[in-house]
């Protein structure tokens, strides 16, 4: 395994003209995208136009048939479990056992990646699970409130970089309010954020940068 | 993310699978009864105590497949409801440590599963258990679940998630796991003197489903990270 | 950091089919062994002391099995290459997914022969006999197998999946065996004819057989070449589709700046 390059000058995604087929057919078609640390970057576009491949492809998902990439400093066709272990990918399922109450949940998330029982609190309070909540099973929780779970998960597994499939889906204008403010608090704590909306003008208040995806590639809208 | 052993991303799984069980008591509100009608159902259709008697270890292992098929069904379809395995996946977690977890908390169910059946039998097909009999019972039992569980564990992580796919799981357990089928019988049969089978033919047949056990738990270590990959 | 770039796929345009010089020389020496076979089989060989005519179906039926259990060792070692080589090869995988498929061919063939032998020997279609049992397992194991080929993904990760799977079938075979064995040795059928169709040979029979297992290995080789070299003429195919339709995935992002 490469020891990663230095953590706070290099970019966090750094992709060159990535191919990715889906039964056969090119989700995405040459995307190149570069994200700095830090940064809340919006995926803007219509639906198909590749958002959810390309969060995926960071993640480490899927194996792209051409062009090259590195996230968090590990290689995108060599080192996917490196990658996986430092990314968190939230998309429209929450990736929660909807039978175990949100402690449950947070608990076996907890001792699947080595966290103490104080930093699986800590996350439940960030992500304002915690309390009352905590003892609920998910199954009966409000969509956002499944929603900050699954993030409260990315909390305890100390994942450096956030990749969010429409995060916003689902929820009331509330909902959404608080969770922009959840995502800017992650970002200052250290995270980078990604996350993908097809409603652009409403999703730009969150982001300090964006840029559309379009027939499988990217291209830059401000800088 | 903090190195966390293998073992403790299976005990983390196993807990977990069993708490999904304790909360939800599909198993024991839905399996089980499942199984026992089983049970009553072979008897409708061989309508003779002594004929039951007789083939009573092997109604017992046939109740415990077609369970299992149920059983591991249910419990990936908990995995895939919300995505859960693939976040599993997505977060590299190892993928070793999710199978033994899953193994174990399956080879708990069918235990329980097991308990049960033998129960029904010995109610409703008029089966004796003998003393000298029990520790082969038992041997048996172990040695054939671990062989099972294996076998489940890893179909059904490869036959879990997509729709479309659940159907491929009898197709793909069933024939792999009829050599347990055969031994745990024959086994059983040994054990509990039906047929007037004596006790030491019946240790061969452990040699069987113990090789079983080890074969397809180490393979299936090799080949369920591969597999849930989607 | 590294780059996948496509792999030239070169196909002279004059080859319209698989076939080639080898296969034409290999086909042709099938035939000439399957009518050397046919020949010894139904004539020159003397039927059976005891079963008549209907031994002759063993010549048949036997080579059938064996080739059978040929083209799933073939599958095993090719499912092995394609996962621990470095090269994780596709036509690897092609070759050991034709190779199943010819195996589950000669799979039928063997369990159809060994019922018409039993109907006209014993005027049942079926016997509980270890080959015809296992037999009968390993058909539907493999069955699984081609199934779980068939399922949708990327060409990687369906071939890392049906290698896995054809692993993990061999593994069973030796089970099977061995638990199906000793199932029936509890059944010894006191007999005086023996109800498996294997009977003492004598030279010309022997002779016979061998030509069948000759002429099967040969028809064997000549259905996994042309079977493998369509799967490669599919997947080509495919490739083809792929870049016309990542052209035309981008002309349309052109289109849509526009």
């Amino acid at each position: 395994m490469h020891p990663s390059p230095d953590a706070t000058t290099d970019p966090v995604i750094d992709l060159e003209g990535l191919v990715v087929v889906l039964g056969g057919f090119p989700a995405l078609a040459g995307a190149d995208l570069r994200v700095e640390r830090g940064e809340i970057l919006l995926l803007a576009g219509p639906n198909g136009a590749g958002k959810t491949t390309l969060l995926r492809a960071c993640a480490g998902m899927t194996r792209p048939v051409r062009g090259s990439g590195r996230v968090l400093g590990f290689d995108l066709l060599r080192e996917r479990e490196s990658i996986r272990a430092g990314v968190g990918l939230v998309g429209h399922r929450n990736g929660l056992y909807a039978d175990l109450t949100v402690q449950e949940n947070l608990r076996f998330w907890g001792a699947a990646s080595g966290a103490t029982s104080s930093e699986i609190e800590a996350a439940a309070s960030a992500m304002a699970v915690d309390g009352r909540l905590a003892t609920v099973p998910v199954g009966r929780l409000s969509a956002g409130q499944r929603r900050r779970t699954a993030l409260a998960v990315l909390v305890v597994r100390r994942a450096a970089l956030w990749l969010l499939d429409e995060p916003h889906t689902g929820l009331d204008a509330q909902g959404r309010d608080e969770l922009d403010a959840l995502l800017r608090r992650a970002a200052v704590s250290g995270a980078t954020v990604v996350f993908a909306s097809h409603e652009a003008d409403r999703a730009d208040q969150l982001a300090t940068r964006s840029v559309r995806v379009v027939a499988g590639r990217v291209e830059a809208v401000d800088g | 993310m903090a190195e966390v052993s293998r073992f403790h991303v299976a005990k983390a799984v196993f807990v977990k699978d069993l708490r999904v069980e304790i909360r939800s008591r599909v198993l024991v509100n839905q399996i089980l009864p499942f199984s026992a009608l089983v049970m009553v159902l072979f008897a409708f259709a061989l309508d003779a105590t002594n004929v039951l008697t007789r083939v009573a270890p092997g109604l017992i292992w046939l109740a415990v497949l077609f369970s299992m098929i149920v059983i591991v069904q249910r419990g990936f379809a908990v995995e895939s409801a919300d995505g859960a395995l693939e976040a599993l996946q997505s977060a590299g977690v190892d993928a070793l440590g999710v199978y033994w977890g899953k193994w174990a908390a399956l080879v708990v169910q069918l235990v329980v599963l097991e308990v049960l059946l033998v129960a029904t039998a010995v109610l409703l097909y008029g089966v004796d258990l003998r003393a000298e009999g029990v520790v082969l019972l038992v041997t048996t039992s172990i040695s054939a679940t671990c062989g099972l569980a294996a076998v489940g564990t890893i179909y059904g992580g490869l036959a879990a998630g997509v729709s479309g796919r659940e159907t491929l799981l009898p197709l793909l357990v069933l024939p792999v796991a009829s050599p347990v089928l055969i031994g745990a019988t024959r086994a059983v049969e040994a054990a509990l003197g039906t047929g007037g089978t004596a006790i030491s033919e019946g240790w061969p047949w452990l040699g069987l489903l113990s090789v079983f056990a080890v074969a397809f738990g180490v393979g299936g270590s090799f080949a369920f990270g591969p597999l849930i990959e989607d | 950091m590294t780059t996948i770039t496509p792999q030239s796929l070169e196909v002279p345009a004059r080859r319209r089919g698989t076939g080639t010089r080898a296969t034409r020389i290999i086909g042709l020496a099938t035939i000439v062994m399957i009518g050397w076979l046919a020949v010894f089989g139904l004539l020159i060989s003397p039927a059976d002391r005891d079963q008549g005519d209907s031994v002759r179906i063993m010549y048949v039926h036997v080579p059938s099995v064996w080739l059978a259990y040929l083209a799933f060792i073939v599958t095993a070692i090719c499912s092995a290459i394609h996962l621990f080589g470095r090269r994780h090869s596709l036509g690897v995988d092609r070759v050991a997914g034709a190779s199943a498929e010819v195996g589950v061919v000669f799979m039928a063939v063997t369990l159809v022969t060994g019922m018409l032998w039993g109907r006209i020997t014993w005027g049942v279609y079926w016997q509980w006999d270890a080959r015809l049992t296992t037999t009968a397992l390993l058909f539907i194991s493999y069955i699984g197998y081609l199934a779980v080929r068939g399922l949708e993904g990327t060409r990687q990760q369906r071939a890392r999946r049906s290698a896995v799977i054809g692993l993990l079938v061999v593994l069973e075979i030796p089970l099977v065996h061995w638990s199906v064995r000793l199932w029936r040795s509890l059944h010894q059928e006191a007999t005086v004819l023996g109800t498996d169709l294997d009977v003492s040979l004598d030279g010309l029979m022997l002779f016979s057989l061998f030509s069948g297992v000759v002429a099967f290995t040969l028809l064997f080789i000549w259905l996994v070449l042309h079977r493998s070299r369509m799967l490669t003429m599919i997947d080509l195919a495919g490739e083809r589709a792929l870049d016309e339709a990542l052209a035309s995935r981008i002309s349309e992002g052109g289109e849509k700046r526009a």
